[in-house]
């Protein structure tokens, strides 16, 4: 125990030394106008933006830097004009609203952010939440084709993290607000070797994994396990989750930063044509591991002795313990894959979408989605509540906007909870 | 409340007298039912856990519900109550169609039921507990609640009758303490007497004696007993054979989801078919002897005495039939 | 280090407009969870409503204050139904995950582009509080000044007096309800709704109702912080503000009428004077800058609280005032 101690803090140390030296941005006293320019996930360097009073006198003007930063100081607060001068925007991109002037109000000693979002004509194939609807004009048949790989890619991260949550819901019936937390962490910690240390980046993925794994063991061994055994009630647990999630996420932005960044490797693979699908090789090898690994756990589940006993541990603990199983054993193990599966999800998901501090908070919501709609506490249920969470997301851009994507998986959360709160393969006596 | 003492026994002689000489088979009508339910359905899944033809209990008797574990006799119970839903069926109370209804629209016609696993309110004081369980009460209306003026009067009857209550069951000194506090036996007792504030007509008592010290159980029998003396109908859901035949002026025995025998005490003690569903010729356990060996059921000796004990299949139904009913598909019923 | 700054924003946080607003939210959700025990975790949709309900209907559709005041409380009436009436029925944590996926819903809709023209989208709205101002009686005086240490303009001042008479105003109405046998049903219903209906309430009816109160209060809320900052943006009304109204309620003690107040008081003089600390500390390089930097000073507060929340669970679920016999986050 003393040693786990040792070595978190020791982990602790040196992600602190490598993140922190890195996500410095001075704030200017005072007050002042700022922002950062980002194509998509690429910071555009060399655009220059002016600011004038009300009145149209001028106040300051500067370049964005090699981050996309710029920063413009103003004598007091009160309400700026800001012009980005859209020639010296790089060829291809623009001003994706179509508003290259804005009137921002400045607070007294406010440093205001100002957001000019800007967008190119071709989109990638990794779509992510943070950017605004890009137009794209190719065929119907590449667009569909687009959507359904990238709908399947997704659902497989998001069952990675939908089958820890549902087994810790079956084994404990806690709900885990801090599952997402799980998942920035893998990529937080693949990101370290692999960029900070510089280990190819399938390997970095391993110890991510592994480092997951532990930490979810970690987690029921010290807090959890402790939390059940002075027997602390399931809503007072499931808040302290959200506690949990809460620290976490900003101890990963005090750690990180808050911008999001890439692995070094397989960055901006270019997509090989298969017919129809455009999709890079990174991405398939993560899917392909991502299949191996959801059969090999269902498997087991399923096959080995210690997987039924899983599955009694989560259908009726006491009944369990009255046959003989060490249900704390489970527990732990249950722990433990779900962590090691949360890390995988996170680095998958920081391959397709880069790696931010929030990554795994913003996919929770869905995770959520997808165990409700399969059924909390099955194993089955949390795969195929992911399948179609991660295709309705991607269709549903179909006929909204891409920014309200989420809007709409929450929606149909809400929905199937009115009409079939056990989702699809719950069967009312396998919960509670 | 009369002032001056009932005359113990009144009640009771005419429960008797009404059901005396009534054939003793499932089913059958009685003179004065206050209770009727037919074709009553409920299904889990694949398991069919209640299937009751007909069934009526007696106006003013106390009636007993008994049956081997698994037999449904607590899941008949909820649905009467209103705690589940059946899949086919109907039942009327009083005459008026009650199968469907909400529990609370339940209670509220004046039937009223208590838990196996006591739900004091713990975090209430005892006197509180006892001011909730009235009906009609105008403060509990959300505008009419803001003003003081409206339901003091109310309030202070109410407490009134409820004092009355709790000194009726020994439990008055424990007026301003909250029911966390109390003892399990004290904690059944104030139950019991919530559900009296609410005036009701039939009382449906889910194991009273379950998990009660034996010392608490005759005071709890004189309690169910005066009920019967107050012109309530009492139909509860019990293991305890003693109770069962010290009390009951009725016994309807449930086995395998159905009604398999009714009639008077001693008379379905006494019949095959009960003794048979209670020690299990047609499940598939086997007896063990207190050396544990293994014997089949009809190899007992005349007189041998034989004790129930479930077997952990019989369990693994109850437990599917109680996570069910308790709302394991995430609905709350209300 | 310029302690006297510090101190004087941490003072004027125990009676300051943040203070206030999160007050109302956090009645308002003590009224959800403390009282009745429903697990509202998008109390934030709710003050969210209430001050986009002011602003949009100034700004955007040029209506006058009041009946933005009017709109908001509408709205979050409205809101509570459409969120009570499917998930009511449901068990505790399913709520909790309805209640979020809701308040996401309507934070990415403040913050959707393509209704920029009502809402403003991430860069919200302003220009909406004059008619409020116009009332001020102390315009035109020199604010509050106690010792130059605790000070507040004119406007502020004006500010402050209406928001603590609103929360005046809902600490009666909460302590009136919650005498009354009305709360009595609805602490007995937090513990066991089952209970409940075997004496004939109506259990659902009576938690839409708690609902309905508690989201009006929060909405009073939003009203007071977009007033007081002239401004609102979607992301102030994100997770965020939930879990710190949470923490709020459980630090003064669940299920009691002034805990709300008291534990936004204390929150928000620690958080402003922790912030206000490290501000200074970086500024003045009192602390090397390898350990924090001004950006990772923001983190510091979320940090905390979301620690402080954790610890006040395990150790103190009743928070400061609470009972420990009525609390029911005890460990059991």
């Amino acid at each position: 125990m003393r040693r786990a101690v040792i070595m978190l803090t020791a982990f602790l140390a040196c992600v602190m030394l490598s993140f922190g030296i890195g996500a410095t941005s001075a704030w200017a006293d005072g007050e002042s106008l700022q922002g950062t320019l980002k194509n998509g996930d690429a910071p555009v360097a060399g655009v220059k933006i002016k600011a004038f009073t009300q009145d149209g006198a001028p106040v300051g003007e500067a370049t964005s830097d090699a981050q996309g930063k710029w920063s413009i100081p103003v004598p007091a607060a009160g309400t700026y004009r800001v012009d980005l001068d859209q020639s010296t925007l790089p060829a291809g991109v623009t001003v994706s609203n179509g508003r290259p002037s804005l009137s921002p109000p400045v607070a007294d000693g406010q440093a205001r952010n100002v957001l000019f979002p800007l967008g190119s004509g071709a989109a990638g194939n990794a779509p992510g939440q943070n950017q605004p609807g890009v137009p794209k004009a190719p065929s119907s048949l590449d667009r569909y084709a687009d959507l359904l790989y990238s709908g399947l890619h997704f659902s497989l991260i998001i069952a990675l993290a939908a089958l820890g949550i549902s087994l810790i819901f079956g084994t404990t019936g806690l709900t885990n607000f801090a599952h997402g937390e799980m998942v920035t962490f893998g990529a937080l910690m693949a990101f370290l070797f692999n960029v900070t240390i510089g280990l190819p980046l399938v390997v970095s993925g391993l110890i991510a994994v592994a480092i997951g794994a532990a930490a979810g063991y970690f987690q029921d061994r010290t807090f959890w396990g402790w939390l059940r055994k002075r027997r602390t009630n399931l809503v007072t647990m499931m808040i302290i989750s959200i506690g949990l999630s809460l620290t976490l996420r900003y101890v990963f932005l005090y750690f990180f930063g808050g911008e999001s960044r890439a692995f070094a490797d397989f960055n901006a693979q270019p997509g090989h044509q298969y017919g129809p699908f455009l999709i890079a090789p990174k991405n398939l090898i993560c899917d392909a591991i991502a299949i191996i690994v959801l059969v090999a756990v269902s498997w087991a589940l399923l096959g080995t002795r210690l997987g039924k006993a899983t599955r009694a541990v989560a259908d009726n603990p006491a009944l369990a313990a009255a046959s003989g199983i060490n249900v704390d054993r489970i527990i732990r193990l249950v722990w433990t894959i779900g962590g090691g599966l949360a890390a995988l999800s996170g680095v998958i998901l920081g391959a397709y979408q880069n790696v931010g501090y929030q990554m795994g908070f913003q996919i929770l919501l869905l995770v959520f989605a997808a165990v409700t709609l399969g059924g909390f506490g099955t194993a089955w249920g949390a795969l195929i509540g992911s399948l179609v969470i991660g295709l309705f997301i991607q269709f549903s851009t179909l006929w909204i906007p891409t920014e309200l994507k989420t809007v709409g998986a929450l929606a149909v959360l809400i929905v199937i909870l009115l009409f079939r709160p056990q989702g699809i393969l719950g069967r009312r006596t396998r919960i509670g | 409340m009369s002032a001056e003492p009932v005359k113990t026994g009144t009640a009771r002689e005419r429960a008797v007298a009404a059901l005396a000489g009534l054939p003793c088979e499932p089913g059958v009508p009685k003179p004065d039912p206050i209770l009727i339910a037919d074709s009553v359905v409920r299904r889990f899944g694949g398991l069919t856990a209640v299937d009751v033809k007909h069934v009526e209990v007696q106006r003013g008797s106390i009636t007993a519900l008994i049956g081997p574990n698994g037999a449904g006799k607590t899941t008949f119970f909820n649905l009467l109550t209103g705690f589940d839903v059946p899949d086919e069926g109907s039942w009327t109370f009083n005459g008026a169609s009650l199968s469907g209804v909400a529990a609370h629209k339940v209670a509220r016609s004046g039937m009223v039921r208590t838990f196996q696993l006591t739900k004091a309110l713990s975090k209430l004081r005892v006197i509180d507990n006892m001011r909730l369980g009235a009906t009609g009460q105008k403060g509990e209306s959300f505008w009419r609640a803001l003003v003081p003026g409206v339901w003091k009067q109310q309030e202070a009857e109410i407490t009134a009758r409820a004092e009355e209550l709790l000194t009726r069951f020994k439990l008055i000194a424990k007026r301003d303490d909250f029911a966390g506090s109390l003892s399990g036996g004290q904690r059944k007792l104030l139950e019991m007497a919530r559900a009296l504030m609410v005036q009701p007509e039939m009382v449906m008592l889910d194991e009273p004696m379950a998990g009660v010290n034996p010392a608490l159980t005759q005071s709890l029998l004189g309690h169910v007993k005066q009920l019967r003396e107050d012109g309530m109908t009492v139909l509860f859901v019990e293991h305890d054979m003693d109770m069962v035949h010290d009390i009951s002026d009725w016994i309807i025995v449930m086995g395998q989801g159905g009604v398999i025998a009714e009639g008077t005490p001693d008379k379905v003690m006494a019949d095959p078919r009960v003794i048979d569903a209670y020690l299990g010729a047609h499940h598939d356990g086997a007896v063990k002897t207190v050396g544990g060996e293994e014997i089949d059921a009809g190899e007992l000796a005349e007189g041998s005495e034989v004790a129930l004990i479930p077997a952990v299949d019989e369990l693994e139904q109850e437990a599917a039939g109680d996570s069910a009913e308790s709302g394991a598909d995430g609905k709350d019923r209300s | 280090m310029n302690w006297q700054s510090i101190f004087s924003v941490s003072l004027e946080a125990i009676i300051g407009s943040t203070t206030i607003a999160y007050a109302l939210a956090a009645i308002g959700l003590n009224v959800h969870f403390g009282y009745t025990g429903l697990l509202n975790f998008g109390q934030s949709a709710f003050v969210g409503v209430g001050a986009y309900g002011i602003a949009m209907t100034v700004s955007t559709f040029d209506l006058p204050l009041w009946l933005g005041v009017l709109i908001g409380i509408g709205a979050s009436m409205i809101l509570a139904l459409l969120l009570g009436i499917p998930t009511l029925r449901l068990r505790a944590d399913y709520l909790a995950i309805v209640t979020i996926a809701a308040a996401e819903i309507i934070r990415l809709m403040y913050r959707a582009t393509d209704l920029r023209k009502w809402t403003g989208a991430s860069d919200g709205l302003q220009g909406f509080s004059q008619d409020f101002y116009d009332l001020n009686p102390f315009k035109g005086t020199s604010g509050i000044n106690i010792g130059d240490i605790i000070t507040f303009t004119d406007r502020e001042t004006w500010i402050l007096v209406v928001g603590w008479a609103l929360i005046a105003l809902s600490c009666l109405f909460v302590w009136l309800l919650m005498k009354s046998p009305w709360g009595r049903v609805l602490k007995a219903i937090r513990e066991d709704e089952d209970a409940v209906r075997s004496l004939g309430k109506n259990v659902f009816s009576y938690k839409m109702q708690s609902l309905v109160i508690g989201g009006v209060i929060g909405c009073l809320g939003g009203f007071v912080f977009a007033l007081d900052r002239a401004a609102v943006q979607p992301d102030t009304y994100g997770t965020e503000f939930t879990f710190f109204a949470y923490t709020i309620v459980i630090l003064g003690g669940a299920a009691r009428v002034f805990g709300p107040v008291v534990g936004s008081a204390i929150f928000w003089v620690l958080l402003v004077f922790i912030d206000a600390f490290i501000s200074e500390a970086i500024n003045h390089k009192d602390v090397p800058s390898w350990l924090i930097s001004t950006t990772q000073a923001g983190s510091v507060r979320y940090i905390i609280v979301g620690l402080g929340l954790m610890l006040l669970l395990i150790f103190r679920p009743q928070g400061i005032f609470g009972d420990k016999r009525e609390v029911m986050l005890d460990v059991r």
